[in-house]
């Protein structure tokens, strides 16, 4: 009676992360992006989903980790969340896994909260360690709100 | 139960439908009382509410329908005349009905509201009318078989409805088919309205009759017949669409168009005539199809106006006034979501129209008018606005109450009311909380009009203004725009170089060129535009203290660049060129300097993700035509951030004071300073103590400040160059310059650099710039001068200065 879970996968720095299958709508290739001057860093622009408009955060620097070097295409990992739609752009997309609910394991203490809040647990596959992402906190971008708060002050 | 769900939704969506449908035909009935077709209209609509609401076992619902059904039976039967009473007690019932549709659509029950009163009153009335018209001396219609034939008629209903039917609705025919058991309240109202309803409805009777008797039974056939035939056809030629969905439809058919537009340039290149023909096909359907789209989203203005008469009809009623409503171009399309924002001011401004507008029926005699007033609602296409037009041939506005009431509240200074215009001073209606009435009314004279009206329309983009004929009418204009989906908007640029971690990200960034952003300004917004260029650009602009000005027709116009603005790492400029759009922001005009402007174009305006709706700047997004998304720029916000207005709405009042105190007091004599490198500031001379130099090595330091003994007191120095500029004094030997500001035995000695001159100027400050320590701007031989805020600048350095004083 093993529970199992179907993960959208994809790399970011080296590391593999993996995303609840539903929450992904769908995948793209690198999409030109319009800057949103004054918005957090995270976000990296806007991109034109056939017709609709949909935010692009920068996973790299949403979970802190060094950003992308010159000449490297993003993807786009379009996600549907409570608060809507936004892409998320990572480095590879992987295959869609089946994991055991066995092998997971909450995030270890150690690891940094701002990286810990996205990271809930960690799936231990046969190959590397599977990082799952919860795609809702994604949209919470405490970075922004304070960014309208200084720009309110 | 879902399926129950369902059904119920639909229920409750036909029964609105219905009582709009409903409100209107009354009103329609009142001008032509014996319209069968109309009665039989009515008597379907309110006959499938009770119908369905039985189905659903509605009992509350199901009761009020069938009296109000019979009634209106005996009135398609022509038993009864219709007449206003009538009409008001069914207008009560269809209210009643709304109320129990309402607590469904809410709560799923019926509620607990008591709806025996009106029930009772038309039961009432069916059973007085039948003696009325049975007094008639030439009976036409005999009394007796038309009351089989209503209750035939009537009779499938209660049991067809049903089981729960048979028992609750049991009472109701007891009361009209058996006399009156003395029951407590229709007896009461009966006696306070006999005198009043018999008269009124036996003049009408014969004549009516006579009229109509021949042909009254086939004629009522005929109308059922033709609504049987007619009705199934006219619903399945319509259906009911989510709104959603035919937005999902619309921003489907938008990207079509963008891929159209790809494709039309391969074509434009290809020499394939199969490929070409294929393509310009693609292009006709295309065009075809989004015009069809955006035509389902278009809703006659109608839809709004449909509950005016009502209003109008009620409102009249309350007031004692007799009121005509016409309707002229109410097939006119607008957008749903205009539709829905627009039906509260409408309503407000059609109800100020009646109770403020047309005069009691007396009043307009002893002016020479009709006793009826009129209100006319117009509606048309215009450049592609939609203009709607409230008027009435009233009172019009009386111009010198509203001066008045004006300068009374403090809205403006009485020499400065004196100079306005009537139609300046029109506009004052608008303020919030003004009110000329005066006592306050059920239906207006709270001063919660107009202002409503105003900031509600001007919310969609729209205009309002006002025109008056004192004695005359009164008309309202509004413009919308068509649609608020698509707006027209100015494209502008504004090049930034990518930032250094943005730069390695995204790849695309390789090339260290400038990125053009593109930003869109709602036209809306837009007033005027100005370019510069070679040495106008260089003079043109003026620096005060870290504010550019720009001086526009006399007036000081603040600049706000769109790069700083947006925090953008802007290229280096050149400087010969400069392109201003000026626009305006509440009641504040301001220029925007951007690198380029392109092109006005018609944007599809998509809201922001959640994220990202703090940002004050934008107000959205769009598409443009080269698929790319642009943002729309937010321009009340970009005002506030860059602070050329703050808190709106107090501050324009405040602003409206200081300036018509500048107007007041024209002349003074100001004193003309120099502060820091260049900045030339000025005061009063009136406030100028003494002016003094002295020597630098004077200059001592006490309580971390810099004092001077000054005729044996310890004079405070306050430097404005560090200040106001932040600019470190530059360590001379010369002699400090010294502007000496005593109150009440205290006080302080500004340091400025330079001395320049006394002048004397007709001060009109304007208070463009919002800084500490400034009071304004003001033109000073020529030259942008600013105003030194000497009060703010003391209470800033020393807070106690002016609290000391009060102590003492």
């Amino acid at each position: 009676m093993a529970q199992t879970r179907q993960l959208c996968t994809f790399t970011l720095d080296n590391l593999l992360f993996g995303i609840e299958v539903m929450n992904v709508q769908e995948v793209i290739r690198f999409q030109e992006m319009t800057a949103v001057p004054l918005a957090s860093p995270v976000v990296r622009g806007l991109i034109n989903l056939r017709g609709q408009i949909v935010t692009a955060i920068d996973m790299r620097a949403r979970l802190g980790l060094p950003d992308r070097t010159t000449g490297e295409l993003a993807m786009n990992v379009v996600v549907c969340t409570a608060d809507g739609i936004v892409s998320l752009l990572v480095d590879e997309i992987g295959d869609v896994v089946e994991v055991d609910e066995k092998t997971f394991e909450r995030a270890p203490e150690t690891m940094a909260a701002g990286f810990r809040e996205l990271v809930p647990g960690i799936y231990k596959l046969d190959g590397p360690l599977l990082l799952l992402l919860d795609a809702e906190r994604i949209t919470n971008l405490g970075s922004g709100a304070s960014r309208a708060k200084s720009e309110a002050a | 139960m879902s399926a129950d769900e369902e059904l119920m939704r639909e229920f409750l969506l036909e029964s609105s439908e219905n009582l709009n449908q409903l409100d209107r035909d009354f009103v329609a009935l009142e001008q032509n009382p014996t319209d069968r077709v109309l009665l039989g209209a009515i008597f379907r609509s309110i006959h499938t509410i009770k119908g369905t609401s039985g189905f659903f076992a509605f009992v509350k619902l199901e009761k009020l329908t069938h009296v109000g059904e019979t009634l209106l039976c005996r009135l398609r039967d022509g038993e009864m005349f219709n007449d206003s009473e009538i009409t008001s007690a069914l207008l009560a019932m269809v209210d009643g009905v709304r109320r129990i549709l309402e607590s469904i659509e809410a709560t799923g029950t019926e509620g607990d509201e008591d709806h025996s009163s009106i029930i009772a009153e038309l039961a009432r009335i069916c059973r007085e009318r039948d003696g009325s018209i049975a007094a008639v001396p030439t009976p036409p219609v005999a009394p007796s078989p038309p009351v089989e034939a209503s209750t035939s008629a009537c009779a499938p209903s209660p049991e067809s409805t049903s089981s729960t039917s048979s028992t609750s609705s049991s009472p109701v025919p007891k009361v009209f088919k058996s006399p009156p058991p003395a029951a407590a309240d229709p007896t009461e109202v009966a006696t306070e309205k006999l005198p009043v309803s018999p008269p009124a409805a036996t003049p009408l009777a014969p004549q009516a009759l006579v009229a109509q008797a021949p042909s009254g039974q086939s004629q009522a056939e005929q109308v059922n017949d033709a609504g049987v035939a007619k009705g199934p056809a006219v619903a399945d030629s319509t259906i009911r669409v989510d709104v959603t969905l035919l937005d999902r439809v619309m921003n489907l058919v938008g990207e079509l168009v963008l891929a159209r537009n790809q494709i039309m340039q391969f074509g434009a290149t290809s020499k394939d005539a199969g490929f070409v023909n294929a393509s310009q096909r693609l292009n006709l359907l295309t065009t075809e199809l989004q015009a069809g789209v955006m035509k389902t989203r278009m809703q006659p203005i109608g839809n709004v106006w449909n509950k005016f008469p009502r209003v109008v009809r009620d409102l009249a009623h309350a007031c004692g006034k007799r009121v005509n409503l016409e309707l002229d171009g109410i097939e006119t399309e607008l957008d749903r979501t205009i539709i829905e924002a627009i039906k509260d001011p409408l309503t407000h401004a059609v109800r100020n129209a009646v109770d403020h507008g047309v005069e009691s029926p007396e009043k307009r005699k002893a002016a020479g008018k009709s006793e009826a007033g009129t209100v006319v609602l117009r509606a048309f296409h215009e450049g592609g606005q939609v203009n709607i037009e409230v008027s009435d041939d009233g009172g019009g506005l009386d111009v010198e109450r509203i001066r008045a009431r004006a300068i009374e509240r403090g809205l403006v200074a009485a020499d400065k009311a004196a100079r306005m215009s009537d139609r300046e001073v029109g506009h004052f209606i608008f303020h919030p909380g003004f009110s000329t009435a005066a006592k306050v009314t059920n239906v207006s004279g709270r001063g919660v009009g107009m202002d409503v009206v105003k900031t509600n329309i001007e919310k969609i983009g729209g205009t309002v203004d006002l025109s008056s004929r004192f004695g005359h009418s009164t008309t309202l204009k509004i413009k919308i725009p068509l649609t608020l989906a698509i707006i027209p908007a100015l494209i502008v640029t504004c090049a930034s170089l990518p930032e250094e971690p943005l730069a390695k990200g995204d790849g695309l960034s390789s090339e260290a060129a400038p990125t053009m952003n593109r930003f869109a300004i709602p036209q809306v917004n837009l007033l005027e535009l100005v370019r510069l260029e070679g040495a106008q650009a260089k003079r043109g602009i003026e620096r005060i203290h870290g504010t550019t000005v720009y001086r526009l027709r006399g007036h000081l116009l603040p600049l706000v660049f769109l790069s700083k603005a947006l925090e953008l790492k802007s290229a280096p400029s050149t400087n010969d060129l400069i392109n201003i759009v000026v626009l305006q922001a509440d009641d504040r005009q301001f220029g925007l300097v951007v690198d380029g402007i392109l092109d006005t174009e018609e944007i599809v305006v998509k809201p922001l993700g959640k994220d990202l709706k703090g940002i004050t700047s934008f107000a959205g997004a769009t598409i443009m035509g080269d698929g790319r998304v642009a943002l729309i720029l937010d321009v009340l916000g970009i005002a506030q951030r860059a602070n050329v207005v703050s808190a709106a709405r107090e501050r324009a009042m405040v602003d409206k004071n200081t300036q018509s105190q500048a107007d007041a007091d024209t002349k003074e004599s100001l004193l003309l300073f120099r502060v820091g490198k260049s900045t030339r500031m000025a005061i009063p001379l009136s406030m100028v103590a003494r002016l003094e130099e002295v020597a630098a090595i004077k200059v001592e330091r006490a309580g971390g400040r810099e004092v001077v003994q000054y005729r044996g007191a310890i004079l405070p120095l306050i430097a404005l160059s560090r200040e106001l500029l932040h600019e470190q004094r530059i360590d001379t030997d010369e002699p400090l310059q010294v502007i000496v500001y005593s109150e009440q035995g205290r006080s302080v000695g500004f340091v400025v650099e330079q001395i320049l001159d006394v002048v004397e100027e007709r001060i009109t400050v304007r208070n463009q710039t919002a800084r500490d320590g400034v009071l304004g701007a003001v033109v000073v031989q020529g030259k942008v001068t600013d105003l030194l805020d000497v009060h703010g600048v003391i209470r800033r350095t020393d807070p106690s200065f002016f609290g000391r004083k009060d102590a003492a």
